[in-house]
C-alpha cells in the first residue's frame, strides 16, 4: 500500500487508538447524567472522528464534521440544554435490559454484514467503480476543477446540493416556528425579570 | 455586567482577536473550495460560530445588536434564493435547470461557467447555512436570559 515497512502497521495502529478512543467516549457519554459533560464529550467524540477521516483520507467528510458536529451541534446543543434541566434522569436498572439485548444483536448483525463488505480502498469495488471512475475521468474536461468533492457536489449532483439547503432552510423555520425569532422573547423575559427587581 | 463579577477577562481578551480570524478564515474556505476540501456549507457553519463564539463570550444581547436576528433569517432565505436563481439564470439562457455550462454562453470547452456557477451556488449554500445556523442559536439563546456561572 505504501512506500516502506511498517507504515501499514503504524496506520493500523492509529485506526486503533482512534477508534478505542472513541468506544471509551462513547460508554462515558452513555453512563453520565451531567448534561453540559454529554454536550462537551459528544463534540470530542465529533473531533476524534474528523481525527480518524483524515486518516483513511476522507478529508472534505473530516473537515465537515469537524465544522459542523464539533463546532455548530455543540454550540446549539448547549443553547437547548439551558431550556431544560441540567441532569438526565436516572435509569432504572430492569428497563436497561431490553436494550441491551437489542443493542448487542444490531451490533452482531452489523459485525455479521462488514464480512461481505469489499477491503478499504478495494479498486474493483462498486462504490469506486461505474459513476465514480466516470467523475474521475471526467471531472478535469467537464468542470476544470482540481477538487473532485466539490464538482460532483456543486455540479454533477447540484439538485442533490439544493435540496440539502433547502432542508438546512427548512430546518430554521422550524426551529422559529416553534421557539420564536429570539430578540422578542429576550426583550420580553427581560423586561419581566425588570418588573419583577421594581 | 459589573467590573467586580467579571472574572471572565482573559477568556475575552484571548477570544477577541480569535473572532475576526475564525471569520477570515470561513470566507477562505468559502473561496478556496474549488482547490481545498471545504465548501459553502463548512464555510457557512465556521461563520456562524465565530458570531456564536462571540455571544457566547459577551453575551447573547451585544450580538445581537451586531448581527441582528431579522438579518440572519433575510440571509438564510436569500441564500436559498441564490441557489435556485443560479439555475433560473441557467434556464433563461436556454440551458438545463442547474446546467452552469450555459450561463455565460462560452463555447464548448470553456470553464467560466461551471467555475462561476459553482462559486455562486457555494455562495448561496453559505448564505443560507450560516444564517439558518444562527437563527436556531438566537431561538434557543433568545429564550434564556443570562446564564449564572454555577448554573453550569
Amino acid at each position: 500500500m505504501t512506500g516502506y515497512e511498517g507504515a501499514d502497521l503504524a496506520i493500523a495502529l492509529i485506526n486503533v487508538v482512534l477508534l478505542g478512543l472513541l468506544f471509551v467516549i462513547g460508554i462515558a457519554i452513555a453512563r453520565m447524567r451531567s448534561l453540559f459533560a454529554i454536550v462537551m464529550l459528544s463534540g470530542i467524540y465529533s473531533l476524534i472522528s474528523a481525527t480518524w477521516f483524515v486518516a483513511v483520507d476522507a478529508v472534505d467528510v473530516a473537515f465537515t464534521e469537524a465544522a459542523v458536529g464539533a463546532g455548530i451541534s455543540t454550540a446549539l446543543l448547549l443553547g437547548a440544554m439551558l431550556l431544560t434541566s441540567r441532569t438526565a434522569k436516572p435509569e432504572k436498572k430492569a428497563m436497561s435490559l431490553v436494550p441491551l439485548l437489542v443493542v448487542i444483536a444490531t451490533g452482531a448483525m452489523l459485525v455479521y454484514a462488514t464480512i461481505d463488505l469489499p477491503a478499504f480502498g478495494d479498486p474493483e469495488s462498486p462504490a469506486n467503480t461505474y459513476v465514480g471512475t466516470d467523475y474521475i475521468e471526467r471531472t478535469p474536461e467537464d468542470i476544470g476543477v482540481p477538487n473532485l468533492v466539490t464538482a460532483v457536489l456543486a455540479s454533477y449532483r447540484g439538485f442533490d446540493t439544493l435540496g440539502e439547503t433547502g432542508v438546512v432552510f427548512a430546518a430554521a423555520l422550524a426551529v422559529i416556528l416553534l421557539l420564536g425569532f429570539g430578540e422578542r422573547s429576550l426583550a420580553s423575559s427581560v423586561g419581566s425579570r425588570r418588573g419583577r427587581e421594581k | 455586567m459589573s467590573q467586580k463579577t467579571d472574572h471572565h477577562v482573559i477568556l475575552r481578551i484571548v477570544a477577541k482577536p480569535l473572532i475576526p480570524i475564525i471569520a477570515l478564515f470561513g470566507f477562505y474556505v468559502h473561496f478556496h473550495g474549488d482547490y481545498s476540501p471545504g465548501g459553502g456549507f463548512q464555510a457557512g457553519c465556521i461563520i456562524a460560530v465565530s458570531v456564536i463564539l462571540y455571544s457566547l463570550i459577551f453575551g447573547i444581547a451585544p450580538a445581537m445588536r451586531a448581527v441582528p436576528p431579522a438579518f440572519t433569517r433575510s440571509l438564510a432565505a436569500l441564500g436559498f434564493l441564490i441557489f435556485g436563481g443560479v439555475g433560473v439564470w441557467a434556464l433563461l439562457m436556454g440551458g438545463n435547470y442547474l446546467d452552469y455550462d450555459a450561463l455565460f454562453n462560452e463555447p464548448p470547452g470553456g470553464h467560466d461557467g461551471q467555475h462561476y456557477g459553482i462559486l455562486m451556488v457555494e455562495l448561496g449554500v453559505l448564505f443560507a447555512v450560516a444564517g439558518s445556523m444562527l437563527s436556531i442559536f438566537y431561538a434557543f439563546a433568545g429564550r434564556v436570559t443570562e446564564i449564572k456561572d454555577e448554573d453550569w
